[in-house]
């Protein structure tokens, strides 16, 4: 029974690693660490655990009904998705590889450590287009809510750096 | 949990989404109209995350309540005197200095607020509060690097932040007025007349970094906790509600 269950929480993990982030599609739910288990009770029913990145993030509702539609075509329309604020999500729940997919679409990753004390002493973010870390924010706000807006003083592109959270 | 208390601590949980919710929509309102787009983009991500701290609280407020409300039938179908809001977050955006000014005040006293709920007894509460402190400290930072620049900045950037200032000091003292003993006792809200002494300080110390001084004294406006508001709030509401009072379960 318990190879069962744990066989069916690797499959659906393996599922989510295929579902793209909404608004980032070049990283899965997987990678940025929004996916926090598959839960297993005694009478057989099984919950995936969702957690947002950011409390307003608009992108939470588009994920959750990709992950249903995931499931359904798996066949597993039987497994529930559960939304798990507590732990809060931080940046340094995205993977390893998940970073170097964000580097190689063009958003610098964030920094690691946790965002606490981060806010002063910003270290500057590695341009992902030219590797220089001659590079400035722009504002700490950009395109959504989990990305500030960075610039290359040496190759001149703008660029969006995941906020360390 | 008896009957009073719980009716309470409704009405506490509501204060905490009805203070996102309409910061948030005050916020919404800069949407195309900011100084610059990176502001433009800055003010409605502050937005963003205060309505969703509103969905939240509001939600679980509605569970609490027992009546079947939702979040939405919170936001959209109650009237003015049914808000629990402080008074300080429904004033005007006025110029954006006058936005930044509120923002200010505001994000540093929700800060401190937050940091100290996760040592709650309800979980829920402390759950939200963890989540979204994270969040807050980005806008208290953006805030405040803001009163330092228009402070620190021209004749009339410094003008503006001292007339911004000005307007909302008078409803920084409900910010603090102290919370219901039972409710403290409870440890179902914290009492947020603890926090006074930090946040002056930390008011203080950027004002002097923007060479400000702190405005006097007056006498504070306060009533918004019991639901008695400024005119401000019947116009942000006959704008916020408008689609869901025309229209009634309308939905995308």
């Amino acid at each position: 029974m318990a190879t069962i269950a744990s066989d069916l929480s690797d499959r659906i993990i393996e599922i989510l690693g295929m579902v793209p982030d909404p608004e980032i599609p070049a990283v899965s739910l997987v990678d940025l660490g929004i996916v926090r288990g598959v839960e297993h009770d005694n009478c057989g029913a099984v919950r995936v655990l969702l957690t947002p990145t950011y409390t307003g993030c608009p992108a939470t509702l588009v994920i959750e009904r990709s992950v249903r539609a995931a499931l359904d075509r798996a066949g597993l329309s039987d497994v529930a998705i559960q939304s798990r604020l507590s732990p809060p999500w931080t940046t340094d729940w995205i993977t390893e590889e998940g970073r170097e997919k964000l580097q190689a679409y063009g958003i610098a990753p964030p920094e690691r450590g946790d965002g606490k004390g981060m806010l002063k002493s910003e270290v500057p973010a590695i341009c992902p287009q030219c590797g220089s870390v001659q590079t400035q924010e722009v504002s700490r706000f950009g395109s959504t809510p989990c990305k500030a807006l960075w610039r290359c003083l040496d190759c001149r592109e703008p660029f969006d750096r995941f906020k360390c959270i | 949990m008896d009957k009073a208390l719980s009716q309470k601590h409704v009405e506490a949980v509501t204060a905490l989404g009805d203070d996102a919710l309409i910061l948030g929509q005050r916020l919404g309102e800069w949407c195309g109209h900011a100084p610059t787009l990176e502001l433009d983009l800055s003010l409605a991500n502050l937005g963003l995350d205060l309505i969703g701290q509103a969905q939240f609280f509001l939600g679980y407020a509605g569970e609490l309540g027992g009546q079947g409300h939702d979040a939405d039938a919170l936001a959209y179908r109650r009237d003015v005197y049914s808000f629990r809001n402080c008074l300080l977050v429904e004033q005007p955006n006025g110029d954006f200095g006058q936005t930044i000014a509120r923002q200010f005040l505001f994000s540093t006293w929700q800060k401190l607020l937050f940091e100290e709920m996760v040592s709650l007894s309800d979980p829920r509460l402390t759950a939200i509060a963890e989540k979204a402190v994270k969040e807050i400290g980005y806008h208290a930072r953006f805030a405040a690097d803001w009163v330092v620049r228009l402070g620190d900045g021209t004749a009339e950037s410094r003008q503006r932040m001292i007339a911004g200032l000005a307007w909302c000091w008078r409803f920084v003292d409900e910010l603090f007025d102290p919370a219901d003993a039972d409710l403290v006792a409870a440890r179902l809200v914290v009492n947020p007349a603890i926090l006074r002494e930090v946040w002056n300080e930390k008011v203080q110390s950027v004002l002097d970094d923007a060479g400000l001084d702190r405005p006097a004294a007056g006498r504070g406006i306060t009533g918004g906790r019991r639901g008695r508001h400024s005119e401000h709030l019947g116009h942000l509401l006959s704008e916020m509600q408008f689609l869901q009072r025309a229209y009634p379960g309308a939905s995308w």
